[in-house]
């Protein structure tokens, strides 16, 4: 049996955060009745002109310059011809042949400590296409065209990714970086952020490409991975079958989880691009450049870096906090306000924190513990008034809505017992009551101490401070 | 006195002086409009809307906040948008769409506070030399019913060729200002690209439409255009560059000005009557003290098939949609969505338009965009770059507007390759994006002929000058076409 080695290339699809379309002066707001955010332009009357919105061109050029890419001095729009309901115009205005952002690069971590460079073959500025709402509407098929020109950057990746996993943290790592530049809000439910995988196999050592498929419209990272690893395991069995991969674009089905074909090569368009008449070419001259240039944020890869030389962190913990922008700001406020070292914070926020997100399917902006209430918490585990156990007992207390770290230690009763003399009567009373497993200890099974260090705890309800009880209990075991 | 007779500038004067009001005048238009309607100039024509504005324009001259085209009647062509009336652009596809909106061009006339009397029949999509292609019928020409009034803007130039009203508002592609112009015996202006908004114009070839004047005068013209041009934020090609006082630029002398006479435009085709009647124009230029130059453009003959594959593959993207899903002609009972394009559009369009749709979408298909539609940019450049080389040495360039007078109705139906060559002389001057005019020079057997008179970029006000100064020196822009002078009172 033969080695198979896929080949995984990624068309993402992201909707620029501009306050209106990008030829129209409609807003872009999700969510609206449908029709009633699509304007004369967006309706594709007669007679009616696009006008380019140059927020939507100066978001384009943050993230070409963010992927280190050649950004055009002059782009072009071009119309993409095709007939479809929820296409008003019956083209789509795209680029084409000179799109604004050319080739560039972009660095993904491996996740066992080795990097991959992806390159980006180019991103071009297009309008999005209206809905069609099958659905709702017996025998008939409504048109929503309240997305109809929506400025989007489609990012083309070249086919430099061997796996899910690269192309899940390809895209991730996009995301990250429009999360960052703040040109999209990346929404993946809403359809801000989406993506076409490009999949073929061969031959492990082969070189030359095998038939590819397009699975469209992925919209999350979970998705893109099993569309992956799905569409990966079908080719195979059709070509160890002995048959051939069609070239056809499929439709991946979350409930099935399987990809399905959307239309075949026979019935492919022939979308007749030519320049767009009614635009005008775009100039980007060297000082917008500059000037976009000097407002460039700070980018995952400077953080990480700066993380790991002011904060003494790791570099894969760096990574890791990073990769959420809010995330990583989350952590800076909280390591700023704590005297806990930097490491503590970054497990708590990767780890307590990230996970109750999870749980409650949270965004970090709306948790319920901000940022100083864990700097509170963690001088506590500090300054010796909680151990780290109850620690966290309270931040699930401080995420139910119970109070601040205080209020909780107070009312509960908390604190942590450090009283020697406290501590030395429990040791005491614990060894007293335990003749046997005394006798067990000192015949050398060492293991017996965590007995008794567990019987301390018990009966303070975890609020002895470990280290004193260990060290009191091996005076007294002696 | 004779209203229809009257100059712009006579009209504006009379409302301003209260000689005539704005009701008055507009209802006497309104009567020659009903009175000529076998013309079938009009697709729409709109009274009510008409007396209204006109009531509101005479309250503006009586208070004396009224500018020199207010209560001036005016049409405009059916394919600009105008709020609230059809705007159907000759065709069964846009016989039930209400603009919603008006078109730049229709704003800015209302601001300058014109009356629209309604709106002229044309080649549907503006896709025609002969202003036959109309779902509404074909156009006659005021000279000759039996014959054309030329196309595509044929419906504005045999209004106000009848005297139906002053003024008239058209489209210009590939000389569908021009050769209608001469055709009835009128001036009408095609300016450089981006002079006037495109914004409200029912797009048929986006790089090369341009809207512009219709008058019986270069200096009506100057009116008209004055309101007309000017940049606008929703059209990005139009130009943000100053637009000058044309009126005031009309009297300059000709004295010294060089005028190039292209080789190309007196070869074979040319009727020998038109230019004999041409060269009676020349020899008045060299009169004035213009210096006459021979020059040449030697990219002519290439104009036509580039015009026709960058103008066609233009509007097969353009017309794309008229779908039936939104607005327009819809087939009734549609099968499925194949059906529902398939049979709106076979009904909705004219044999032209679907003609042009199908050259159009085969000059962008794959396989054939580097052989035409590329092939047809780079012989637009050449044609740009045989104007520029002669600009460099004349101001302007003249020659005949179209080969011919005015053809009979249905002489060229049947052979569409013989009706676009009826357009060789003005569809270079879109392709370059210059201005230029066509100005009444003579009359041939009860046919008008016009001379077109080409300028550098922005040079509207030089043509209009030089037309204005030939028409101070000549009569043919104030012949009326026998059957529609009003029999004169009293004398």
């Amino acid at each position: 049996m033969a080695q198979w080695e896929a080949v995984i290339g990624l068309e993402i699809h992201v909707q620029l955060a501009t306050q209106s379309k990008i030829f129209s002066a409609a807003s872009t707001a999700f969510g609206a009745e449908p029709n009633t955010q699509a304007c004369a332009v967006d309706l594709g009357l007669p007679g009616v002109l696009p006008v380019l919105n140059y927020e939507a061109v100066r978001m384009a050029v943050m993230f070409g310059l963010a992927v280190n890419a050649a950004v055009s001095q002059r782009c072009v729009f071009a119309r993409k011809n095709y007939f479809y309901p929820d296409l008003p115009k019956g083209y789509q205005i795209s680029q084409y042949e000179l799109p604004i952002v050319a080739r560039g690069q972009l660095e993904i971590a491996l996740g066992d400590g080795s990097y991959k460079v992806i390159g980006i073959t180019r991103a071009h500025l297009e309008e999005d296409a209206g809905k069609s709402l099958h659905e709702e509407f017996a025998d008939s098929t409504g048109i929503d065209l309240n997305r109809a020109g929506t400025p989007l950057i489609e990012i083309v990746s070249e086919p430099d990714m061997r796996s899910a996993k690269e192309a899940v943290s390809y895209m991730k790592k996009i995301h990250s970086f429009v999360r960052y530049l703040g040109i999209s809000d990346g929404n993946m439910q809403e359809g801000s952020f989406r993506c076409d995988a490009n999949v073929s196999i061969r031959p492990a050592g082969q070189k030359e490409l095998g038939t590819r498929t397009e699975t469209k419209n992925l919209n999350s990272f979970r998705f893109v991975e099993r569309a992956i690893d799905f569409e990966i395991a079908r080719q195979i069995d059709v070509l160890e079958d002995g048959n051939e991969v069609v070239q056809e674009t499929r439709l991946y089905d979350a409930v099935q989880d399987e990809t399905r074909p959307m239309r075949s090569k026979e019935e492919a368009d022939d979308y007749r691009y030519f320049p767009d008449p009614d635009l005008l070419p775009v100039v980007i001259r060297p000082e917008m450049l500059e000037e976009i240039k000097q407002q460039l944020p700070e980018l995952p890869g400077e953080k990480a870096l700066r993380f790991t030389q002011e904060y003494g962190l790791n570099a894969q913990d760096a990574e890791n906090l990073v990769l959420s922008k809010e995330a990583a700001e989350y952590f800076e406020q909280t390591a700023r306000n704590t005297n806990a070292e930097a490491k503590r914070v970054a497990n708590w926020v990767t780890g307590e924190l990230n996970a109750a997100l999870n749980q409650d399917d949270l965004e970090i902006a709306s948790s319920p513990v901000s940022s100083s209430m864990l700097a509170k918490l963690l001088n506590r585990i500090e300054d010796g008034t909680i151990s780290g156990k109850i620690a966290k007992d309270i931040f699930r207390s401080m995420w139910a809505g119970e109070g601040d770290v205080d209020s909780i230690i107070e009312s509960k009763g908390l604190r942590q017992i450090t009283d020697t003399l406290e501590i030395e009567t429990l040791v005491n009373q614990v060894v007293r009551e335990n003749p046997a497993q005394v006798e067990q200890f000192k015949s050398g099974k060492d293991k017996v101490f965590g007995f008794f260090v567990g019987q301390v705890m018990k009966i303070t309800g975890g609020k002895a401070n470990p280290q004193q009880v260990n060290r009191l209990l091996r005076e007294k075991l002696k | 006195m004779v209203m229809e007779e009257l100059s712009v500038q006579q009209l504006a004067d009379g409302l301003d002086s209260g000689q005539f009001s704005s009701v008055e005048l507009v209802r006497h238009f309104l009567h020659r409009m009903q009175a000529h309607r076998h013309l079938n100039a009009f697709i729409s024509e709109l009274h009510d809307r008409a007396v209204m504005q006109a009531g509101h324009a005479d309250r503006q001259i009586r208070e004396r906040k009224h500018g020199p085209l207010t209560g001036v009647p005016l049409a405009h062509k059916d394919i600009f948008c105008m709020s609230g009336e059809r705007t159907s652009c000759g065709s069964k596809m846009l016989d039930n769409f209400i603009a919603p909106y008006h078109a730049t061009v229709v704003q800015k006339l209302e601001q300058a506070g014109c009356v629209v009397l309604g709106k002229t029949n044309m080649d549907e999509f503006a896709m025609g030399s002969s202003s036959e292609n109309s779902y509404y019928g074909p156009v006659r020409n005021p000279w000759n019913a039996e014959c054309v009034p030329g196309g595509s803007s044929g419906g504005s130039a045999a209004a106000v060729a009848a005297r139906l009203v002053p003024l008239a508002t058209g489209t210009d592609t590939g000389g569908s200002i021009r050769q209608p112009a001469a055709f009835c015996g009128v001036t009408g202006l095609k300016p450089t690209y981006g002079r006037i908004s495109r914004y409200g114009m029912v797009a048929y070839a986006s790089s090369l439409d341009q809207a512009g004047p219709f008058g019986k005068s270069a200096q009506d013209c100057a009116y008209l255009l004055q309101a007309m041009a000017g940049f606008d934020e929703k059209d990005s090609t139009s130009v943000d560059a100053p637009v000058p006082a044309y009126l005031a630029e009309l009297n300059r002398p000709l004295q010294g000005k060089v005028v190039g006479i292209p080789d190309e435009y007196f070869s074979t085709g040319l009727g020998s009557e038109v230019r004999t009647i041409i060269a009676r124009a020349i020899d008045w230029a060299e009169e004035q003290g213009c210096i006459i130059k021979d020059i040449s453009l030697p990219n002519t003959e290439l104009a036509i098939p580039a015009y026709y594959v960058i103008a066609t593959a233009e509007c097969s993207s353009n017309l794309s949609r008229y779908d039936g899903v939104r607005f327009g002609h819809r087939c009734e009972d549609p099968k499925d969505l194949h059906d529902l394009y398939h049979r709106s559009r076979s009904e909705g369009f004219g044999t032209e338009v679907k003609r042009r749709i199908m050259i159009g979408t085969y000059a962008l298909s794959t396989g054939y965009y580097d052989a035409y539609y590329l092939k047809a940019q780079q012989v637009r450049r050449l044609i740009s770059a045989d104007f520029n080389a002669a600009f460099q040495d004349v101001d302007f360039i003249l020659g005949p507007t179209a080969p011919e007078t005015a053809f009979r109705i249905g002489e060229k139906t049947d052979d569409p390759v013989t009706m676009y060559l009826s357009d060789i002389y003005t569809i270079s001057i879109n392709l370059a994006g210059l201005p230029a005019i066509s100005i009444p020079c003579g009359i041939h057997e009860g046919l008008p002929v016009g001379m077109q008179l080409i300028g550098n970029y922005f040079a509207e006000d030089k043509l209009l000058n030089f037309a204005h100064q030939y028409q101070l020196a000549t009569d043919w822009h104030q012949q009326c076409p026998p059957g529609f002078q009003q029999k004169r009172q009293g004398c």
